[in-house]
């Protein structure tokens, strides 16, 4: 949702292209280590037959290109520019206002004028003005044009994968030019040469072969669900009992696989798995899959195509199951897939039921096409009607804010439901300031599967405005729980947060939610699901 | 007038040459932004950048060092550990307040009772440069350090699920971050 300008802001955007008359062009980019992402093993390429696969290095001189690869380029944006109207619209309309520049948080933790959108955009566009518009044939560089070479390619894909496809450049255009979706565009293109990143090349070979980005096999991802419902045992004294590919299950539930193996992630898993339970006697009747195991899709960040691939698996393993609808857990770019993409993948999904809460009975009318509802408005319209029996006293030393995770902020507006569900479960909660959440909020520095350890250096610059804002609401409230509903989030912040000592710790929603809800036959609770002791019952454990 | 009071007399001159040197490292576009844009949550590293000067200027104007300065100086270089400068770029805009302070105050500092205060000063910004390079090895290594936590977080559930009952240490006795909890 962008915000919109004013007429008068609108005159006075100057016209002047202020940015790219300083010479960016003759300035030598040098790729450092620390700054991007290692290369793609062949043998992730071959599994989802993309083309080019060898060993290379992004360090190496000789990246291994096909002889023919400046064709292959341009033929690529020559038919992307053919097929997709806002590529061609975006690489028209920019005026080089510059009101994007400042607004990534990339070039704010950088100060590299090549992190400015417009700039990151510009290193694009002067390619499609050489290549693809008269002036830009005739005039070169005077035009803003320039010659595709090897040296310019290597620029481009530094710059494509310093970009998490965040969107909050977008949010400040005023003609709504969406430089992450040039990133999505420019990436297509550099997988067309087999110059992926292996952060990204792996996850997508294990979750078209095994259904999840790490690989797990069936037998092991029930296996670590089952490993969940023991220690869910040891903290409440419940047994919880989720079913796995359960056939006409009413419900089918996906969740990115980070909640399933990365701490802190897994508490939110524990979160979701004793909110079933609790729901189970009220009518809920829902099911894990060991098949669609992901809720992510890494193949977003390759290709349209890929994206559509991996997407599917989740709608068919709904057809199998035969369930009504889907039910999606605490992921960031799953949903902007599901918002914005998946009705022209794979949809409509209309072997599926409009989805109607059947506890409460509320028809989620916005996911009328899709077919899957996100797991904060199931729960904050459960809270709304009453269905939950919540203590949250047991979260009163958390002292909680709210990281709006860009996609499910920009990309599908759900802006309110992870706040009411946290003012329902927790007593202290406490906003960033305003220019760095909801909309405006900054990214984690890792999104777009720029998550990678051997990136440490870019992730913490990118990371620094959000860390920063964090660290205010910690100096200034004791806010010691930052919280966010995406998987990428949860495994880029726990050291986002040390290096930036914000003095927060990670966390989800629904860990939340569950230290807060009280289950019928529960034992009297000590600890919270991370086994700390609850407030107020520090004496009673050993620790 | 003693050093001191010539020093607090010009404090705003001095610490908007220093802010110009201290952004003097990044690309023209950089420093352009992290001057102009007042707000600190959309400029963490201007706004960083000029309260931490300003802290480790004032502190050099105490009789006795205290012991903030490492912490002011960290503010700094955990910013420019995670940008493309190598060491002695990030730290040099510490010399440079010596050279802003000669060009603000000229001949005066050559005044008898002046000098000695001056060439006090001197050794106190000479010895600023070197816990600066603390402070910036220091945030190099957190930063290493960091990698190394999300690798273990990362490995720590799986060893677990594989029934694998080594628990990798979280961090030597008594350091922490890279740095001895002492220090
Ligand atoms: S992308 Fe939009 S905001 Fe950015 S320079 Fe172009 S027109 Fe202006
Ligand atoms: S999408 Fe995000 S990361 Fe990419 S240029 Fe825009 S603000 Fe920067």
């Amino acid at each position: 949702m962008a915000e919109k300008l004013k007429p008068e802001e609108i005159l006075n955007i100057s016209h002047q292209p202020p940015l790219t008359s300083k010479g960016w062009m003759d300035t030598r980019s040098e790729i450092r280590p620390g700054m991007h992402c290692y290369a793609c093993e062949p043998k992730n390429l071959e599994v989802v037959d993309f083309p080019n696969p060898r060993q290379w290095s992004v360090m190496d001189e000789d990246w291994k290109l096909p002889e023919n690869w400046k064709e292959i380029f341009l033929e690529g944006m020559k038919d992307r520019l053919d097929r997709f109207r806002s590529f061609k619209l975006f690489m028209d309309i920019c005026v080089r206002c510059g009101a994007c520049a400042d607004k990534c948080h990339f070039f704010i933790g950088s100060g590299d004028p090549k992190n400015m959108p417009v700039l990151r955009a510009e290193l694009f566009r002067s390619l499609y003005r050489k290549y693809f518009t008269t002036a830009g044939k005739l005039f070169g560089k005077a035009a803003g044009a320039r010659e595709l070479t090897y040296e310019v390619l290597k620029e481009l894909w530094y710059y494509l994968y310093q970009c998490s496809e965040c969107r909050r450049c977008s949010v400040f255009c005023p003609y709504g030019i969406d430089t992450a979706e040039l990133t999505i565009i420019g990436r297509e293109l550099t997988n067309l040469l087999g110059l992926n990143i292996d952060w990204i090349a792996a996850p997508v070979a294990f979750c078209y072969r095994t259904g999840n980005h790490l690989g797990i096999q069936p037998h092991a991802y029930k296996g670590m669900i089952e490993f969940f419902v023991d220690e869910i045992e040891d903290i409440t004294g419940v047994r919880v009992n989720p079913t796995f590919n359960r056939k006409g299950a009413e419900i089918l539930f996906i969740t990115p696989s980070g909640d399933v193996f990365a701490d802190p992630g897994t508490f939110t898993c524990m979160g979701y798995l004793i909110l079933f339970h609790y729901l189970e006697s009220l009518g809920l009747d829902i099911t894990w899959s060991t098949y669609a195991s992901e809720g992510g899709n890494f193949g977003f960040f390759t290709s349209h195509e890929m994206a559509k691939r991996l997407n599917a698996k989740m709608y068919a393993e709904a057809k199998r199951l035969g369930v009504k609808w889907i039910l999606g857990g605490e992921c960031g770019h799953m949903w902007r897939v599901i918002n914005q993409y998946m009705d022209t993948f794979n949809g409509p999904a209309d072997f599926l039921e409009e989805p109607v809460s059947p506890i409460t009975g509320t028809k989620f009318e916005n996911a009328k096409s899709t077919k899957m509802v996100h797991i904060c408005e199931f729960t904050a319209d459960l809270i709304r009607n009453n269905k939950l029996k919540l203590d949250p006293s047991r979260n009163d030393n958390k002292i909680v804010t709210f990281h709006d995770s860009c996609n499910p902020a920009r990309a599908m507006g759900l802006l309110e439901e992870p706040r009411y569900i946290i003012k329902n479960v927790c007593n202290h909660f406490y906003e960033m300031p305003p220019n760095t959440i909801r909309e405006q909020t900054y990214c984690c520095g890792g999104g777009s599967g720029l998550n990678a350890g051997e990136d440490m250096e870019l992730r913490m610059r990118g990371g620094l405005p959000r860390a920063n804002a964090v660290k205010y609401v910690h100096d200034k409230y004791g806010v010691n729980m930052l919280a966010c509903i995406c998987a990428i989030d949860r495994a880029v912040f726990p050291e986002l947060m040390n290096y930036w000592e914000t003095g927060a710790e990670v966390t989800g929603i629904h860990e939340l939610v569950a230290n807060a809800l009280v289950l019928p036959g529960e034992k009297k609770r000590t600890t919270d699901l991370r086994a700390e002791p609850l407030p107020g019952m520090e004496e009673t454990e050993d620790v | 007038m003693s050093l001191k009071d010539l020093l607090i007399k010009n404090k705003h001159a001095i610490l908007e040459k220093w802010f110009d040197i201290a952004l003097g490292v990044y690309a023209e576009q950089g420093q352009t932004f992290f001057k102009k844009q007042k707000d600190r949550f959309a400029n963490p590293v201007g706004h960083t950048t000029s309260e931490g000067i300003e802290s480790i200027y004032d502190e050099l104007l105490k009789e006795t060092e205290s012991d903030k300065l490492p912490l002011f100086l960290e503010n700094i270089m955990k910013i420019r550990a995670v940008q493309d400068f190598s060491a002695s770029d990030a730290l040099s805009f510490i010399p440079g307040l010596k050279r802003i302070i000669r060009e603000q105050l000229g001949s005066i500092l050559l005044q008898k009772e002046i000098a000695e205060e001056w060439a006090v000063f001197e050794s106190k910004v000479d010895r600023l440069a070197l816990l600066g390079f603390d402070a910036y090895t220091n945030s190099r290594q957190r930063l290493f350090d960091s990698r190394v936590n999300e690798v273990r977080t990362r490995a720590a559930r799986l060893l677990k699920m594989a029934g694998i009952g080594y628990d990798i240490p979280v961090e030597e006795k008594g350091v922490k971050n890279g740095k001895a909890d002492n220090a």
